[in-house]
C-alpha cells in the first residue's frame, strides 16, 4: 500500500472538487482567512492531492463530520498519520486519540476532574492571579503581551490547579506547541518540534508522576479515580499528560487572541467595559473569530459518505474548525468581531464526544483575565505590529506589542 | 414543527416552533429565548442549559442520559427531579406542546 504522510493514498470520488493547495503552507497558517473562504467556496468537501486527503470547512459539514464518531474515528490519530498503518510519534493519548468504549471511561474521569464545579472552585485563585498580573502590567505600561501576559497567566495558575510540584514554564508552553505541530504533515514545523520532543517529553512524563503531584489538585482527582479502580495508575499519568499538552498552550493562545481582538476593535472593548455581563460571551466570540485550534483530522473507519459523496475506508478528513467558525451561511457577518454575538455552537472547542474536556477551566481562566482587564484597564493600544506564529493546528500569536492604560 | 413553551422564572411564557431532531436547547438559542445559555454548545460539558420539564411531560422526555447527572450536579440553580439539560432533549412529534421552565440562574 502506498502511504502519503503516514496514511493510505485514496482515489477520491469524481464528484469531489480537486484543489491543488497546501493547507499547512506557512502563509496560510499565518493568515488563513482568505484561504478559508476559498475552501468553503469549493464545496462541502474537497480533495487535497498533496496530502491525498479530503478537507471540510463549511460549518454544517464540519460539524457533522466532527460529531460522527462512529464513521470518523479519532483512534487512528487526529493528525495526518493513520495509527493503524504507521507508528505514532508518542504513545497515543487515551482520551484524544481513542474511540468508545475506551474513550467513554477516560472521558468520564476527565470531565469529573474538570467539571464546572471544579472550575468554579478554582475561580478565586484565577481572579487573584489575574488581578495581580494586570496590576503588574499597568505598572510596566508597555509590554510584549505573548510572553508577559498570555504565557504568564496559564503557566502560573494551571500547574497549581493540576497540583504540579515541579514547574518549567518554557517546557509547559512548548510541549503543547510540539504536540500540535506533530499532528500536521512532515513539514519544517513538525521537524522542528520532533527534534525537541525527547527532552521536553521526558520532563513532562516525570512531572506527571504521582510522586510529583500534590494531593489536592486535578491530578490527584485522576489518581483517586485510579485508586477507585475506574482507571489504572498508568492511565492516570497519561491523563495528567493530557492536561499539560492540551491545557497550557491552548489557553495561552486564547488569552493572546483575546488581546488581539480587543486591541483591534476598540469599540467592542468599550462595549465590554460598559457591560461586564458580556465577559463570558466575549470570550466565545474570541474563540469563534480566531479558532485557537484551527484544524484537526478524523479517519473514516469504514466506507461512508460526506454530503452524499462516497468516502472510502481509511480516508483522512482534515476538518477546518477555523473555516467553519467563519462561515457566513452560519454566522451572517462572521468577519465582524462582536462581543455581544453569543456564538453558541462555534466549533473552537470541537463538538460531540471529543468536545474539549477542559473547556470549563479555559472559560474560568478567561473570565478571570477579562474581568481583571475590564476592572482596571481603560485602553489597550498597539505599540507595534502583531505577529502570528504558524503552527499545524494552533492559530496563535508570536508577538503582541501592546500598551495598557489604567482607568 | 414541534411547539415548545419556555416559562421564565417570573412566569412569562414564550411559545416557539422547533424542528424535529433539534434539541430543546438549540430551539431556545435559535429563538433567542432568555435564560438558556448553553456555553458548551451541546457537548454535555457544562450545565448552563438546565431546565425543569413540566411534570405532565417528564414521561415523554424520558430519563437523564449517561453523564447528564454529573453535569446537573454543577448546575447554578436548584436541581429537582424534573431537572434536565435541555441539550439532551431532542424534539420528536411526540413532544409537540412541550413545556419547560427556565431556572433562576445558569452560571
Amino acid at each position: 500500500m502506498t502511504l502519503v504522510e503516514g496514511h493510505k493514498q485514496i482515489a477520491p470520488d469524481t464528484a469531489v472538487p480537486v484543489w491543488d493547495t497546501d493547507p499547512y503552507d506557512l502563509e496560510v497558517l499565518v493568515d488563513p482567512y482568505d484561504w478559508w473562504a476559498d475552501l468553503r467556496a469549493k464545496g462541502d468537501v474537497v480533495y487535497i492531492p498533496r496530502y491525498s486527503a479530503l478537507m471540510v470547512g463549511r460549518y454544517e459539514t464540519t460539524k457533522k463530520v466532527f460529531s460522527d464518531h462512529e464513521n470518523f474515528l479519532s483512534s487512528r490519530g487526529v493528525g495526518l498519520d493513520d495509527f493503524a498503518l504507521s507508528k505514532p510519534w508518542r504513545p497515543p493519548s487515551i482520551i484524544l486519540e481513542v474511540d468508545p468504549p475506551d474513550h467513554t471511561k477516560t472521558r468520564k474521569v476527565m470531565s469529573r476532574a474538570m467539571s464546572p464545579k471544579v472550575a468554579k472552585a478554582l475561580g478565586e485563585d484565577f481572579r487573584q492571579t489575574a488581578d495581580a498580573l494586570v496590576d503588574e502590567i499597568l505598572e510596566k505600561g508597555e509590554i510584549e503581551a505573548v510572553v508577559e501576559f498570555a504565557e504568564a497567566f496559564p503557566t502560573t495558575v494551571f500547574p497549581k490547579a493540576v497540583g504540579m510540584t515541579i514547574v518549567n514554564k518554557r517546557h509547559l508552553v512548548d510541549y503543547g506547541a510540539m504536540v500540535f505541530n506533530s499532528i500536521g504533515p512532515d513539514n519544517e514545523l513538525r521537524k522542528d518540534a520532533t527534534t525537541r520532543v525527547p527532552e521536553v517529553a521526558r520532563w513532562i512524563m516525570e512531572a506527571c508522576d504521582r510522586s510529583r503531584l500534590t494531593d489536592d489538585g486535578m491530578g490527584a482527582l485522576l489518581f483517586e479515580a485510579a485508586d477507585a479502580g475506574d482507571i489504572t495508575a498508568e492511565e492516570a499519568s497519561l491523563l495528567v499528560r493530557s492536561f499539560l499538552s492540551a491545557g497550557v498552550d491552548t489557553t495561552v493562545t486564547g488569552i493572546g487572541n483575546a488581546l488581539w481582538c480587543l486591541a483591534n476593535n476598540p469599540a467592542e472593548w468599550e462595549a465590554l467595559k460598559a457591560d461586564p455581563s458580556l465577559t463570558r460571551p466575549a470570550f466565545e466570540e474570541v474563540l469563534r473569530y480566531t479558532s485557537p485550534v484551527h484544524t484537526f483530522c478524523r479517519t473514516s473507519g469504514r466506507d461512508t459518505e460526506i454530503s452524499g459523496i462516497p468516502v472510502e475506508e481509511g480516508t483522512k478528513v482534515i476538518c477546518s474548525l477555523g473555516s467553519a467558525n467563519m462561515d457566513p451561511e452560519k454566522w451572517g457577518d462572521p468577519e465582524n468581531f462582536r462581543v455581544a454575538r453569543k456564538p453558541v455552537g462555534h466549533l473552537a472547542f470541537g463538538v460531540g464526544i471529543h468536545g474539549c474536556v477542559g473547556q470549563n477551566i479555559a472559560r474560568a481562566e478567561l473570565d478571570a483575565v477579562l474581568g481583571a482587564l475590564i476592572a482596571k484597564v481603560d485602553r489597550i493600544e498597539w505599540t507595534g505590529d502583531p505577529v502570528w506564529r504558524p503552527n499545524n493546528a494552533i492559530h496563535a500569536l508570536d508577538r503582541l506589542p501592546l500598551r495598557f492604560i489604567a482607568k | 414543527m414541534v411547539k415548545v413553551t419556555y416559562v421564565q422564572p417570573d412566569g412569562t411564557e414564550v411559545e416557539v416552533e422547533g424542528n424535529e431532531g433539534d434539541s430543546v436547547m438549540a430551539t431556545a438559542i435559535a429563538n433567542d429565548v432568555d435564560g438558556i445559555v448553553a456555553e458548551c454548545g451541546g457537548s454535555m460539558m457544562c450545565a448552563t442549559c438546565h431546565c425543569y420539564v413540566n411534570e405532565a411531560w417528564t414521561d415523554r422526555t424520558g430519563e437523564r442520559h449517561e453523564g447528564e447527572e454529573d453535569m446537573l450536579e454543577c448546575a447554578a440553580a436548584e436541581v429537582r427531579d424534573t431537572s434536565r439539560l435541555s441539550c439532551q432533549i431532542v424534539l420528536t412529534p411526540d413532544l409537540d406542546g412541550l413545556r419547560v421552565q427556565v431556572p433562576e440562574a445558569q452560571v
